[in-house]
């Protein structure tokens, strides 16, 4: 990445307003596959405040570090801060960057303008050493307190480091095959530093976390003198979906502080999808959000489609064939939140039972195209890999018009008004339309604040743009509209089923042959969709290799959580779990 | 299994004559035997989701493959009620000290069945940073079930392993009835990686090196790997 220098002159292009704005200080960036502006570092927080109040952009959508390094001599290393900026009324993006160096690697933190960046700052601090300047509570996220090293940097090596990109020379038929766990010094997924002492080590109980706990309790005022008690609800806690933790400070039952712990299923997705291929991340993504994984493909293929340009674009079937399977996992996964939001709220397992059944009629259209319930790896950059089997159709036909609308209607008819779902829903974990907006919230939580953003009419993909539906869309932005927005999605999306189903062409479902490598030129790409849990985007850059250079995923569920603690504030500990479900996060995107 | 094992274990199978008259009424068995039964059909999972395999387990408890048939419904959420602990997804680093913690608190007799690649072996996770290679290197695994994830039958079939290993079981062998403690696995820490315990004395010897440790030469291995074939 040497030749893609920083201060490289922009060509005589018109400067745009923001430039005139800020001579000097904000620069198109010049280099070739790249868009948006490189910022001066001391000039971030004003030209941030500029873009937000003057320009409109008011949704930050991701931000993230990227490590140019090389080893080469001379080389012009640097970290690059990339922040995605959407209008919350619609249309493209703005993109500006951060650059700094990679041994003094300091950024004004953006929390108080954006209080999004907040968990995403966190991450890059925690991954990439990248210290935000005014960050109110930089700790890491995804690793432990008292790791060693920040493990996304390009020179850090993990324990079973073989090469620097697959395929690896020894899973070649000529290379000799061996186990990695026989080249690690201790057999097993670890290295320490030079001179540790286990013997002496004590590990300590996390001061960090209570201490920050402690200082967002200083802001609550009392009027008795009350002992306050610290609860750690999870990880392993049949209400937090899997291994999530919540450090809570409580007053009797009132919450006076939280804080998310996360990161206990951090298994390095980003940092093995940057020693994988392009191809070898697809069925990766599936595990990332693992109750929707079309989803997840179909953002993946189209941050590369992106950058592959022409010759990457689906036919019309496989366009279909995408918009059919997205649609299917939004209704799969909305059966499967609303059945475990009733789980929070006490009706334990009996509504999930009737949603996972049906959710399992689409699993098994799912396994019968893709061969698998969950995990599909369905899509290929230019289509999708198989074709319905024969009579496939006709089964979704069926589920679409018949089965599934019924269904729906049950569940309505049931849980929705029903009285205790009412008293327990309606005015806990409230978010104003400002704040979904601010806090970065996307999807159902988003849109049940009253914001009707939905990423498939602000900014199509696909074919999106041909299909007839309303964005859902609901105003108290409480638990209870959380739960009522998914049952309107659910209807949306058999609507656009219903016509993809009657519409779909006969023809070719992959452009060109299903590749085993591809070509991707160099340069970025931000592909987003919108998943059934809000907007997952995902951030490549290639080089012009076999190998994405840089692979961030813009997970909602992580990104939705930062509201969390917000929701919860001076509720009872009860309600803390009623509106964790409601945001209905997965941990796999969480922690990836 | 089936020759060895009677579809129903009470009848008649010590060698014992029981008048026809009586057959109805009384059955003769060894104690083994009704201890075992009384196992096999009320395994209490624990209610321990890590990964997407916990997904696939939620569909085995639900209608469709209905988990109740085999007595294991009755899922715990504590430790402390469990007698099976289905390690249901990756292992991380930072997850496994509480696992094992989770391990210790359960009451013997209690088994752990690894589900998926990633808990026996680390899976498609393996090479990450934070990824323990296996729940088997800190607790010991009874039954494995290979899969990515593995489908609801598949984990079926590795429950009634889980009740063919407590068929096999003798009251007077098993560990938990003989004299002595069992002792706790001891609870592997977060230091600058994760730290067994047990290992001390190894981590010490490598660390303590002035020089950076050379990787363990693998005899197989040629001095430099052969060149890559062009893709």
């Amino acid at each position: 990445m040497t030749e893609q220098t920083a201060t490289a002159p922009a060509p005589a292009a018109e400067p745009t307003e923001l430039e005139k704005r800020f001579p000097g200080a904000v620069k198109r960036d010049a280099r070739p596959g790249y868009e948006g502006y490189v910022v001066e570092a001391g000039k971030l927080r004003e030209v941030a405040t500029a873009i937000r109040d003057e320009m409109g952009y008011d949704y930050l959508s991701s931000v993230t570090a990227v490590d140019y390094f090389s080893d080469a001599p001379n080389a012009n290393n640097f970290i690059e801060v990339v922040y995605h900026l959407y209008k919350s009324t619609g249309g493209g993006s703005l993109v500006y960057k951060v650059q700094v160096p990679r041994d003094n690697s300091v950024v004004p933190s953006l929390v108080d303008i954006y209080p999004g960046a907040d968990f995403q700052e966190r991450e890059a601090w925690d991954l990439y050493g990248v210290k935000f300047d005014g960050h109110p509570d930089l700790r890491r996220i995804l690793m432990w307190e008292g790791f060693n090293g920040h493990p996304m940097r390009k020179d850090w090596k993990e324990p079973y480091f073989e090469e620097e990109l697959k395929p690896f020379k020894n899973r070649w038929p000529e290379g000799q095959v061996y186990r990695i766990e026989d080249h690690n010094p201790f057999g097993r997924n670890v290295k320490y530093p030079a001179g540790f002492d286990p013997e002496g080590f004590r590990e300590s109980a996390d001061p960090a976390l209570y201490d920050s706990l402690e200082r967002a309790a200083r802001a609550y005022s009392e009027d008795i003198d009350t002992e306050q008690v610290v609860v750690n609800l999870g990880p392993q806690h049949p209400s937090t979906h899997g291994v999530f933790r919540m450090a809570v400070r409580l007053d009797g039952e009132t919450i006076v502080a939280l804080k998310p712990v996360m990161g206990y299923l951090h298994r390095n997705h980003e940092q093995i999808g940057e020693r994988n291929t392009w191809i070898m991340n697809m069925p990766f993504t599936d595990r990332l959000d693992y109750l929707s994984s079309m989803s997840n493909n179909f953002g993946y293929a189209l941050a590369v489609e992106k950058l592959m340009g022409e010759k990457a674009a689906p036919p019309e079937r496989a366009q279909y064939i995408r918009v059919i399977m997205a649609e299917l996992t939004r209704i799969s996964n909305h059966l499967w939140a609303i059945g475990f939001l009733l789980n929070d709220l006490g009706a334990f397992f009996t509504p999930a039972l009737y949603a996972i059944t049906e959710r399992e009629l689409i699993l098994d259209i799912f396994e019968a195209t893709t061969g698998s319930r969950m995990m599909c790896n369905y899509f290929r950059f230019g289509g999708v890999a198989r074709d319905f089997p024969a009579g496939q159709l006709d089964k979704i036909k069926d589920l679409v018009r018949e089965r599934l609308p019924r269904k729906i209607d049950e569940l309505d008819l049931y849980l929705t008004q029903n009285e205790l779902v009412r008293s327990r829903g309606e005015n806990v974990g409230v978010i104003t339309p400002e704040e979904a907006i601010a806090y970065s919230t996307a999807g159902p939580v988003l849109r049940a604040s009253g914001v009707p953003y939905d990423i498939r009419r602000a900014d199509p993909y696909g074919i999106y743009d041909r299909f007839d539906f309303d964005v859902a869309v609901r105003y108290h932005g409480d638990v209870y509209d959380r739960y009522m927005i998914r049952l309107d999605e659910m209807r949306q999306s058999l609507h656009i089923l219903e016509q993809a189903v009657k519409q779909i062409p006969e023809g070719e479902i992959m452009t060109g042959k299903n590749p085993y490598q591809v070509r991707v030129p160099a340069g970025e790409s931000y592909g987003r969709v919108e998943g059934p849990k809000g907007e997952l985007g995902y951030y490549v850059v290639s080089n012009g290799k076999a190998n994405p250079y840089r692979y961030h995923v813009r997970a909602p569920s992580f990104i939705n959580l930062t509201i969390l603690e917000k929701m919860c504030v001076g509720s009872k500990v009860a309600d803390a779990v009623v509106n964790l479900g409601s945001i209905d996060i997965v941990l796999g995107e969480v922690d990836r | 299994m089936t020759e060895n094992r009677p579809a129903n274990p009470t009848v008649n199978t010590a060698g014992y004559e029981v008048p026809p008259e009586l057959r109805q009424n009384i059955a003769i068995t060894t104690l083994d035997k009704i201890w075992n039964m009384g196992r096999r059909y009320s395994v209490w999972p624990m209610m321990f989701g890590l990964a997407c395999c916990a997904i696939e387990m939620i569909c085995t408890a639900a209608s469709r493959y209905d988990l109740a048939r085999f007595g294991m419904e009755v899922m715990r959420p504590s430790p402390r009620q469990s007698d099976l602990m289905i390690v249901s997804g990756t292992v991380t680093k930072k997850m496994i000290p509480q696992i094992v913690r989770l391990y210790n608190q359960m009451p013997e007799p209690k088994y752990v069945l690894s589900m998926g690649a990633c808990a026996s072996g680390g899976g498609p996770f393996k090479e990450g940073y934070n990824v323990v290679s296996g729940v088997d290197q800190y607790v010991p695994v009874d039954v494995y079930i290979p899969g990515c994830p593995p489908t609801p039958q598949a984990l079926l079939n590795g429950l009634m392993k889980i009740q063919e290993k407590i068929d096999s079981e003798s009251i007077t062998k098993v560990r938990w009835y003989r004299k002595g403690e069992i002792p706790e696995i001891p609870v592997p820490l977060l230091g600058p990686d994760i730290i067994d315990p047990r290992e001390n004395a190894m981590i010490k010897e490598y660390t303590s090196k002035p020089a950076p440790v050379p990787l363990a030469a693998n005899p197989q291995a040629p001095a430099t790997p052969p060149a890559a074939a062009t893709s």
